[in-house]
Formats: C-alpha cells, sequence, structure tokens
C-alpha cells in the first residue's frame, strides 16, 4: 500500500515537472520570458545538478568533500574540448565531460578511503586547488585566459539534464545501494562490522557525484560563453557547499530547494558580491549555532505531507547525526 | 649560487609558514578544530600592522607588537563568539562554522574598505645587501628569520615553562581528565586561540615587509599552505609545525628555482595529499590505532 502510494506521488511529481516544463518552454520560445530570467532559470537547474550530486557526496554518504568545484572544472573543460576543439556533437561533450569528471572522482575517491573529516576535507579541497593550478598551466586549454566556448545549452537541455540527475540520485538513494551509504554515514565501522564493502560505497558516491557535477559542467560551459581556471576556485566549492548545508545535510528536496533560493538571492545580489558573501557566510555560521541539521534536516519535503504524525515526535535532531 | 639564494628564500618564506602553521596545530591539537579562519587572522595582522607603521609612523618592533596584541583579542573573540557554542557539536558542523567565519572576515573587510590591495613603505627595515660567502643575502631575510625564531623559543618557553602551557598541555591530551584536576578549559583554550592568533599576526606583518603588497584575500593561500605544512609536521605537535613550515616553503623555492614556478601553489597541495596517503600521522606523529 504504501509503495503504491509514494509510486502515486513519484509520477505526480514527474508530470508537474513536465507541465513546469512545457509552461517555460512555451514562454521562452515565444519570447515572453526576457533573457535575464532565462538565464537565471539556467543558472537554478545547473545549481540543481550541483547541489544535489554533492549532496549525495556530503548528506547520503558522510563524506565531507570541498573540493566540487574541481569536478565542476573537470566536467567543463573536457566538454568545452570536445565541442570547440574536436568539433564534436554537443550531447558527446555533455557525456564526455561526465565520464572525465568520474573519473577524477575515482582518483580522488580513491585515496579518500584512508582519510575522515577534516583531512579528507582539506585533501578534496586540494584536489579543487590542483585542477585550477593544472588547467591554468595548459595552454591548450587557454592558460589564465579561459576558453572561448559556443553557446549550446538550451532550456531542454538543462531540464532534461536536471530531472536525470535528480531522478538517479533519489532511486541511488532508496536502493540497496543508498542504504548502504547511509549506513556509511551513520557509522563507518558498524557498517563495515556489518558486512558492507564501505570501500566501495565510498568511491561509488564520488564517482557518482563527480559524474553529475561533471554534466553540470558541460552545461555550465556552454552557457557562459567563456570558461577560466578562476571561475573554479574554492569559493565556488563553497557556494555549492552552503546548498547542501542549508538545504539540510541529507535532505534531497532541501538541498533542491536551497539551490533555488540561493541562486535567486545571488542574481538579485549579482552587484552587491561582498553583501552577498557576508550573507551567506552569516548564514553558513548561525544555521551550525541554531539548526546544524539544516531547514529540512534529513526529511524529505513530501514527508511534510505524509506524515503529520510525527510532527509532535522526537526532537528535531536527535536522530539526524551526519558524520 | 642561485640555489643558495633560493634556498634563503625558501627558508624566509618557511619561517612565515611555520609562524602560521603554528597557531593551525596548536588550535588542532586542543579542541580538534581546522581553524580555516586562521588565515584571514593572519590578513588582519598584516593590515594592522600596515596602518601602524603608515597612520601611527611606529617602526617594526611596536607595530609588531600592536599587530600581534590586536590578533590575540580577534582571536579571543572569534573562538568565543562562534566556535564556543560547538564545542559539543559534530566535527563537520565545526568545521562549517570556520569556513563560515573566514568569508565573513574576508568580505567583512572588503565591504569596509573595498578590496584594493596596499602597499607597505619599503624603508620599514633596512635593505642592505649582505655578502656571505659569495651568496648576497638580504638583511631583510635575516631579520625575518631572527624575529620568527625568537618567537618560535618565546613559544616554546611559555608551552613547557608555564602554567598556562603546562595547562594548555593538559587539554589537549585529555580534557575532560584536565577538568577533573581544576585546569579552567574555556580559559586554556582561549589562551590558546590567543597565542595562535598572535603569531599569525606577526606573520602577516612580516609577510608584509617581505612582500610589499596585502589585499583582503591575501590569507586565504597561505593559510591553506600553512595548514598543510601543519600535518607535514605531524598536527598538534609544535616543532612539527616549524619543520613543516621551512620544509614547505624551501620545497617551493626549489621547485621555482627548477622553472616551474607557475605550479609552485599547486606543490603544497601535491605534497598534502602524498602526506597524507602515506604518512598520515605526519613527520613527527605516532601512529595511532583506531578503536571502536
Amino acid at each position: 500500500m504504501t509503495t503504491l502510494k509514494n509510486s502515486k506521488g513519484f509520477w505526480l511529481s514527474i508530470v508537474l515537472a513536465l507541465i513546469f516544463f512545457g509552461i517555460m518552454q512555451y514562454t521562452i520560445s515565444n519570447g515572453i520570458l526576457n533573457p535575464f530570467y532565462i538565464n537565471t532559470l539556467m543558472f537554478i537547474g545547473i545549481n540543481i545538478m550541483l547541489a544535489t550530486s554533492l549532496h549525495l557526496i556530503i548528506g547520503i554518504t558522510g563524506q565531507f568533500s570541498i573540493g566540487h568545484a574541481g569536478f565542476l572544472a573537470v566536467g567543463a573543460y573536457a566538454s568545452a574540448v570536445m565541442t570547440m576543439k574536436l568539433e564534436l556533437p554537443f550531447i558527446i561533450a555533455v557525456l564526455t565531460g561526465g565520464v572525465i569528471a568520474a573519473v577524477a572522482g575515482m582518483v580522488i575517491g580513491i585515496p579518500s578511503l584512508r582519510l575522515k573529516g577534516d583531512y579528507l576535507a582539506i585533501a578534496t579541497l586540494g584536489f579543487g586547488e590542483i585542477v585550477r593550478i593544472v588547467l591554468l598551466n595548459i595552454e591548450y586549454v587557454g592558460g589564465a585566459s579561459g576558453m572561448q566556448v559556443s553557446h549550446l545549452t538550451t532550456w531542454p537541455w538543462v531540464f532534461a539534464c536536471v530531472m536525470i540527475t535528480v531522478l538517479v540520485i533519489r532511486n541511488f538513494t532508496n536502493s540497496t545501494h543508498g542504504r548502504a551509504c547511509i549506513s556509511v554515514r551513520e557509522d563507518e565501522t558498524a557498517a563495515d562490522a556489518m558486512g558492507i564493502n564501505t570501500t566501495y560505497y565510498k568511491v561509488a558516491a564520488f564517482v557518482i557525484g563527480a559524474f553529475f557535477a561533471g554534466i553540470a559542467g558541460s552545461l555550465y560551459a556552454h552557457n557562459f560563453y567563456i570558461i577560466q581556471p578562476s571561475n573554479f576556485g574554492f569559493l565556488k566549492s563553497f557556494d555549492i557547499l552552503i546548498f547542501v548545508v542549508l538545504g539540510g545535510l541529507g535532505s534531497l528536496s532541501g538541498s533542491v530547494l536551497a539551490a533555488i533560493l540561493l541562486t535567486i538571492v545571488t542574481t538579485f545580489l549579482q552587484d552587491y558580491p561582498e553583501t552577498r558573501m557576508i550573507i551567506y557566510s552569516l548564514v553558513l555560521i548561525l544555521m551550525m549555532i541554531f539548526r546544524p541539521q539544516g531547514l529540512m534536516g534529513t526529511k524529505e519535503i513530501t514527508s511534510l505531507f505524509t506524515h503529520k504524525k510525527t510532527k509532535g515526535g522526537p526532537k528535531d535532531g536527535s536522530h539526524n547525526t551526519v558524520a | 649560487m642561485e640555489l643558495i639564494q633560493q634556498l634563503v628564500n625558501g627558508i624566509s618564506l618557511g619561517s612565515i609558514y611555520a609562524l602560521i602553521a603554528l597557531g593551525y596545530t596548536m588550535v588542532y591539537g586542543i579542541v580538534k578544530l581546522i581553524n580555516f579562519a586562521h588565515g584571514d587572522v593572519f590578513m588582519v595582522g598584516s593590515f594592522v600592522g600596515f596602518y601602524a607603521i603608515t597612520v601611527m609612523d611606529l617602526s617594526f618592533i611596536p607595530a609588531l607588537l600592536i599587530s600581534m596584541a590586536t590578533c590575540a583579542i580577534f582571536g579571543v573573540l572569534i573562538e568565543r563568539i562562534a566556535y564556543k557554542p560547538l564545542r559539543n557539536a559534530t566535527r563537520i558542523a565545526a568545521l562549517i562554522t570556520a569556513i563560515g567565519v573566514s568569508l565573513l572576515i574576508e568580505n567583512g573587510l572588503i565591504y569596509i574598505r573595498g578590496a584594493q590591495p596596499e602597499a607597505y613603505p619599503n624603508n620599514v627595515l633596512p635593505m642592505d645587501k649582505l655578502d656571505i660567502f659569495g651568496v648576497s643575502i638580504s638583511s631583510q631575510s635575516i631579520l625575518i628569520l631572527s624575529v620568527s625564531i625568537i618567537l618560535m623559543i618565546i613559544l616554546q618557553f611559555v608551552v613547557h615553562k608555564t602554567k598556562i602551557g603546562k595547562a594548555m598541555r593538559a587539554v589537549s591530551f585529555d580534557s575532560e581528565a584536565a577538568k577533573l584536576m581544576g585546569i579552567n578549559v574555556n580559559n586554556t583554550i582561549s589562551a590558546t586561540f590567543a597565542i595562535g592568533s598572535a603569531l599569525a599576526g606577526a606573520a602577516g606583518v612580516i609577510f608584509g615587509i617581505y612582500y610589499i603588497k596585502i589585499e583582503p584575500l591575501m590569507g586565504v593561500l597561505p593559510g591553506l599552505k600553512a595548514f598543510v605544512a601543519a600535518v607535514l609536521g605531524g598536527i598538534g605537535i609544535i616543532p612539527g609545525a616549524m619543520v613543516g613550515g621551512l620544509l614547505l616553503g624551501v620545497i617551493e623555492a626549489l621547485v621555482s628555482a627548477a622553472g616551474y614556478s607557475l605550479w609552485r601553489d599547486g606543490v603544497a597541495f601535491v605534497v598534502l595529499i602524498l602526506i597524507l596517503i602515506f604518512l598520515p600521522q605526519g613527520l613527527f606523529g605516532k601512529n595511532k590505532r583506531e578503536k571502536v
């Protein structure tokens, strides 16, 4: 019975998303929506992909990674090389971006097996910086001055990629593998003792997260006309991190909501970058002091409608132990 | 001779890293927190020193002392306001807060005074070239090195010979037991932050004099590299941070000397990842077994 209910909600949300897509597509193709809003919409889509892919690594598997911009950069550059240098079609470029980023995810995932918590965070931060510096020193992709990329990202592309990302990550989380990842987050030693191959799942989370970050990178590159290594510094990683933290470590819908909300805030504060960063940092600090589980905790938005009974139940945060 | 000159540069840079790394390692040893804001305390120290020298017309030593005192107060404030409420929170929560504090300091300063860089006046310290065995070494490097060494000796004295140093060592060994023995853990942690931040402030002034240009985001990269230095020496171990800092400075100088100066910033992170994979306890650390 519950599965039927769940799948009903699932199909309902897909239909709603498709209707939303149709309306947007109609307004865009008829020129009702001005380019500024179209661009914001694209950014929201790309940021949702980044947020959900990082959510898989931090929120589900509990591996604190702050080098996500590195995967974004790998995907962006790999796809840009495909379209601009090798003149291959966009779809191949997008897939290559994802695959190469996934390989990078494996490269950083394997050493991560030996590291935990703070050390892993610093190692991933270092990885992000290494990617940036390597790109800065490769003349083939333009070095510091960056690379010209033609505008190929369109709204149907962004929508399709966002849908696929969210669906894959949602289904992965609810599968056996996802539950194994959650057990790694809750207690790695215990998970190991229960016969879960923690190494395998940690690397898997990194690879899948990096794959979708790479696809987001492909869309990002082809939406922007130019990509430069300086676009992918650790500030970009922190931007992605704050989506996940604000949304709630462990909540998929939370990170999607936070990505939408913060992208809109960012767009309106575009001319005041310091103000934006001050707000961001205050949000981070106050959030950690007063509501460390984030806006949604580990709950999903659908559970707000279905499980009204739990409202008066255990206090928030009592069973949310992330990392 | 070129090589020796580069080595001297590396040691000067390394002593700056070492001073910053000491703060990282002391704070990590006592509260198990990577204080991301430490690089920004270094930046604030540099700016305080700059204003002390240009606006208040002070010479090197008073400016250094003012900067150290300001940073000590600043570090304690950060600890009391942002980190203390999270003493019992998860490590990740504390780490995210530290990132938040770091961003807040950087952007707060940009908001107040703008992002434009400042230049330290170049007459703060005498600029003579000394010829030692055919190698010309600027007197600045020697002064900087000696200031760093004096500060490190003072630190060793404080940690090993004074009451507060004993308390710090006790708290970092076992804070619960230290509390039972009547040590005021909160004050000890504040003192650790004060000492670490003062050293970062001193490093800031030295950095400004040596590299002239300072700006609100200057603390990020030296901060991260100093953290690498702390990990290299074994985090939580004070002599380890000194050695790690000097070693990292020399490695960077050698990479520059080999003609890969554009890759210099990447080397620190490669060192970090290698050390984390092959020797996670650092050069001076002891290997700890994990218990359930």
